[in-house]
Formats: structure tokens, C-alpha cells, sequence
């Protein structure tokens, strides 16, 4: 058991029912990550990353639904368990941060009592022993007197001091995977640092397996040791994250980093334009026929017109759904 | 926080009734039922009877009193039954939706349909008239509103980030109604509550009033109108008293309730913040 993957998700399909028809918002999506360790998704928005976290703990909503694929946690499929045991699952195994840590906490209950209620809820703890055990998870989070911090409600509370408590409710139960959702896209620039250094240092910690969603590709190649970079639904490629960034493969993802202000290279070599990718997502409904990022691609041929890339391997256990790669 | 002039008056005529109910035995003068005395019969208010006499010569200002008892205890107690009921509904039919909610929402409207007082009329004509038939009748009649709030306020907030927060986190459906949804429509909730607790007053003193209530000789306000109905002209203050009782209770409890929403309205607390 001990080669397994903490978790394992081969060919996820989520459709999008729209009317009578059906789209496919996510399709042939694999990942493996290992415990404890880091994975970054990252793609544009309305790419499918959000989707595919919440498919993972089975929360996905109507008109969205699990259409195909296994989702695996240590070698157990859980796509298919039923609500109550998959509700047993979630906080407990698989955990989740969001992006909003305005809107996530109950505002009218102490951050103290909601961080209580998770040992409650799955450690089957007492409230007394339940709130004793908040404090020391309010400081863990390096929250400055956690004692008084416990009795405020969220409003009292910054945006930075509440995605730590949020962070403090998601770990409370030491999952074996957390999900973490653009953690820090509503924060700061000098908070994002912090909570992404919390969260590195807690996971490590506690040996819990992240899997990282964000637009933002530098940060998830700083936080993360494998990167998979989503497009219109499709992982088009999964890589080392040094690697993504010293030779991307994909024109996507070539794309992407050519778009990242290179602070150091500019002061060096004076102002220089940023590149951008031209053209935009494609709508769910209306996905190219062929390579789904043949439209917007330099490198585009007839062949990726007319013929969808089969994932091709490249050295050091990464993948590549190109027909140009390089 | 600045107390609206709405809550202290409000509070204040509540706390008055309050008062005098519970403190009734050490208030009043005379025994409310066994203290009749024809020789006394409609005495004007003065002296030794404070709001005068009754036909039976029972002093109105202790009967007052003991009526405070039955009005708050009705009041409050089939309110409780109210919004339990109320709550309980509407609460999970907004927050699951589907067959329930449809249901829900059917037994609501044909609640709404007929009016609350023909209703427990109709109750109470089934049931054997006192203190318990009125509270179930007045407790079953009067819970569309609340659940119609709390289906409403369970709609908007099941698409919060906190209760989906709550989803991710392995909360089962009721904690999170429990936790997560019912603390946050508590502020509606308890103004309806007051309101509809001057509704069940007054609905309790009109089913007295009509015989179908509190049986005489217990003090009821509603009953001891009735009573006074034919010295309305030669003896007006045997109605004047309990009437003014009843207007003194609903007043204050609508003013309560106006205040309580001035303070507990989600925008009015937004404002503060």
C-alpha cells in the first residue's frame, strides 16, 4: 500500500447540463499526488480547477454532475460512496480552504466555537475539551492571543486573521488532503506570503497532502512540487514545477509564463511589453473541435484542426497533451 | 447602542403585564373567582375597588390581574408552538427544496387561505373549551408566516459561503440547519414572534369573548368583556378595564416588536458594524 498514491484520479468527466444538452465542463482529467505532497492546478477561470476540488469531495451541484472517472483515496474509490459515509469523509480526510475567508465562517458564531465544532463533529470530543483544543489551534495558526481571539465573531476579524482560522478549521482534524481553493487570492500580497507559509509549514507538518487551485502560476510553482496546468477542461500539462518554468512544454503553458512580470530580468534588460495570450477561454459549449487550444496557439497545424493530443510522456514523470511540444 | 423609544415603551408596557401577572395573588385585593358579593355589584371605581365591580360584585382590579395569567400565558405559549412549528417547516423546506418544499409551501398557502381565527374556531369547537384546546388551537393556526420567513431567510442563506463551508467540512444537513442557518435568521424570526404573540392575545381574548375560550367564572379578559357587554352604557367601566388591558398588552407587545427589528434587522445591524 505504501506505493499508492494518497490519491488518485483517473479520467474524471463532469458534464455541464445546459437545456437537453450535455457539455462536457471537465473531461479526462488524471492526477496523482502522493501524502504530503504539494500539487498546484492552475489555468484560467472558468477552466474547470474549482470544479474539479469540489467533484473530488462529491459536492458537485446541479446542473454540474460526476458523468465518468474514479477518484481514489489510498486505493479506495470514493466517486460512488454514499452521502453519509462520503459526509464522514470530508473535514476528517479531505479538507477545504476557499477563496473567500469574508463569506466562509458563520457570522454569528465565535471563530473559537466554529473551530471547536470539527473536533466535535469528528473526534466525537466534548465542547470543553473541544475549545481547549481550539485555542491550541488558533495559535498553531500563529494567531496572537488565541485565548481572546477564540471568543471573536469573523466581523471582528481581518481578512488575513480569518483565512487563518478558516485554515485552523480545515486542519483542526489533521486531514490526510487538503484542498485549497485560490487561498489567497482575496488577500494582500504581503498576507498571501504569510498564509501560504502557514499553510506550507502546517501541512508539513501534520504530513497533509495539498492540492493547490490558483490562477496564478508563480505562486502555485512557489508553493507547489508538481504543477498540472488545466485548459478548457483538460489537464494539457502535468510537470515538476522548476520544470514548468525552466522549459514548458505546452504552448499553453509557454504562454502563461512569458506572461509573468519578470522583475529582475526587466530591471536588467529595461522595459519590456508583457506577452499575453491572445484570444479567450472558449466557452464550455462551444470547445474547438480537435486540439481545444488550437484557436490561440502559434504553433497550430492541421493536424491539431483536426486531431485531439493523446497525452505524450516526458522525462522526469511529466505529461504533455501536444502534437508540437517542446 | 441606542435603544429606540419603540423597544422602551414597548419593553416597558410588556414588563408592566409581566409584572402584574406573576405577582397577581400579592397584587390583588380579593380572590378573583370566590370573592363575589352581590352587595357590592357594580360599584363604580374608587375607594376599596380600585376599577369598580362586576354584576357580581367581584373586584375588576384583581380579576385584571389574574387575566394577565391567562393572556401571557396563551400569548406566549402558543407563539412557542408557533414558531416551532413555523420553523421546523420552513426551515428544511428551504433548505432542501424538492417534494418537501412543495408540499411545505401547499400547507402554508392553504393555512394563509383560511382565516386564523375561523380556523381555531373551528378548533375549538372539536376540542373541550379551556386553558389547553386554546393553546393547541391558537399554537396550530398561526405558524404560516413564520415559516414563510424562515423558508425565505433558509433560501438565501443555504447559498452562503459559511454553509458551504460548512458542506465541505462534513456537517450533516441538520447540523448545519442547526448551526449554520438558524442562528442567522433568528433576528425575523423572534420579531414575528413578538408580533404574532399581541396577534395571539387578541385572538385569545375574541375566542373568550365568544364563549369558546376560557370558561367563566376564570378571569379572562376577552370573557369578562363579554360579561359587561349588556352594562356597557349603566356600568362601563367593567368593559373600560379589561379592554384597556388588552390594548395595553398588544400595544406594547407590536412596540417590542418594532423595536427588536430596529435592532436585530440584518441591515440595521449591517449599519453598526
Amino acid at each position: 500500500m505504501s506505493a499508492e498514491p494518497l490519491l488518485q484520479v483517473d479520467d474524471l468527466r463532469i458534464d455541464l447540463a445546459l437545456g437537453d444538452e450535455r457539455f462536457a465542463a471537465v473531461q479526462d482529467v488524471s492526477l496523482s499526488i502522493g501524502r504530503g505532497e504539494t500539487f498546484g492546478l492552475v489555468g484560467e477561470s472558468g477552466c474547470g480547477k474549482s470544479i474539479t476540488a469540489l467533484a473530488l469531495i462529491g459536492l458537485l451541484r446541479p446542473p454540474l454532475r460526476l458523468a465518468g472517472g474514479t477518484v481514489r483515496l489510498d486505493g479506495r474509490e470514493i466517486q460512488s460512496l454514499r452521502p453519509a459515509e462520503m459526509r464522514r469523509l470530508r473535514g476528517k480526510r479531505i479538507s477545504m480552504i476557499f477563496q473567500e475567508p469574508m463569506t466562509a465562517l458563520n457570522p454569528v458564531s465565535p471563530v473559537g466555537r466554529q473551530i471547536a465544532e470539527m473536533f466535535v463533529l469528528h473526534e466525537g470530543a466534548t465542547w470543553q475539551e473541544a475549545e481547549r483544543r481550539a485555542v491550541e489551534a488558533l495559535a498553531s495558526v500563529r494567531v496572537a492571543a488565541p485565548e481572546r481571539r477564540a471568543k471573536d465573531y469573523p466581523h471582528q476579524l481581518s481578512g488575513g486573521m480569518r483565512q487563518r482560522v478558516m485554515i485552523a478549521i480545515a486542519l483542526a482534524c489533521s486531514p490526510d488532503l487538503l484542498l485549497a481553493d485560490e487561498p489567497t487570492t482575496a488577500l494582500d500580497v504581503t498576507v498571501q506570503a504569510e498564509i501560504l507559509d502557514l499553510v506550507r509549514d502546517l501541512c508539513a507538518a501534520k504530513g497533509t497532502a495539498v492540492l493547490m487551485i490558483s490562477h496564478d502560476l508563480g505562486l502555485i510553482a512557489n508553493a507547489c512540487r508538481r504543477v498540472g496546468v488545466m485548459y478548457a477542461g483538460r489537464i494539457v500539462e502535468t510537470r515538476a514545477a522548476e520544470e514548468v518554468f525552466r522549459a514548458p512544454s505546452h504552448p499553453y503553458t509557454s504562454g502563461l509564463v512569458a506572461s509573468l512580470p519578470l522583475l529582475g530580468a526587466r530591471a536588467r534588460q529595461g522595459r519590456r511589453r508583457l506577452k499575453e495570450i491572445a484570444g479567450v477561454v472558449p466557452s464550455v459549449a462551444g470547445f474547438p473541435h480537435g486540439c481545444r487550444f488550437h484557436p490561440r496557439c502559434g504553433r497550430a497545424s492541421d493536424l491539431c484542426r483536426e486531431d485531439d493530443p493523446a497525452p505524450t510522456p516526458l522525462p522526469g514523470d511529466g505529461l504533455v497533451r501536444c502534437h508540437h511540444h517542446g | 447602542m441606542r435603544i429606540g423609544a419603540n423597544l422602551l415603551i414597548g419593553g416597558t408596557l410588556f414588563a408592566v403585564v409581566v409584572i402584574a401577572g406573576v405577582l397577581a395573588p400579592w397584587l390583588a385585593h380579593t380572590d378573583p373567582v370566590m370573592d363575589a358579593n352581590l352587595m357590592n355589584a357594580e360599584e363604580p371605581p374608587g375607594g376599596a375597588f380600585w376599577f369598580g365591580t362586576d354584576a357580581q360584585g367581584r373586584d375588576i382590579y384583581s380579576r385584571v390581574l389574574y387575566g394577565a395569567r391567562i393572556s401571557l400565558t396563551v400569548g406566549i405559549v402558543s407563539q412557542l408552538i408557533n414558531t416551532v412549528i413555523g420553523v421546523c417547516l420552513g426551515l428544511s423546506a428551504g433548505y432542501w427544496g424538492g417534494w418537501w418544499d412543495d408540499f411545505v409551501s401547499g400547507l402554508t398557502n392553504l393555512v394563509l387561505a383560511i382565516p386564523s381565527l375561523i380556523f381555531a374556531l373551528a378548533l375549538m369547537a372539536i376540542l373541550t373549551p379551556g386553558l389547553t384546546s386554546l393553546l393547541i388551537a391558537l399554537g396550530l393556526t398561526n405558524w404560516s408566516f413564520t415559516c414563510r420567513l424562515a423558508r425565505a431567510s433558509a433560501l438565501s442563506l443555504k447559498s452562503q459561503g459559511y454553509v458551504q463551508a460548512a458542506k465541505v467540512l462534513g456537517y450533516g444537513d441538520v447540523r448545519i440547519m442547526v448551526t449554520q442557518l438558524l442562528p442567522n435568521m433568528l433576528g425575523p424570526i423572534i420579531v414575528i414572534g413578538t408580533l404574532g404573540m399581541g396577534g395571539a392575545v387578541l385572538a385569545e381574548a375574541a375566542l373568550s369573548f365568544l364563549g369558546l375560550g376560557i370558561r367563566p367564572p376564570f378571569p379572562s379578559w376577552g370573557s369578562m368583556l363579554s360579561d359587561a357587554r349588556d352594562q356597557i352604557t349603566t356600568a362601563p367601566w367593567i368593559s373600560i378595564f379589561p379592554g384597556l388591558a388588552i390594548f395595553i398588552t398588544v400595544l406594547g407587545l407590536n412596540l417590542l416588536g418594532d423595536g427588536l427589528r430596529d435592532i436585530l434587522d440584518p441591515q440595521g445591524r449591517a449599519g453598526k458594524a
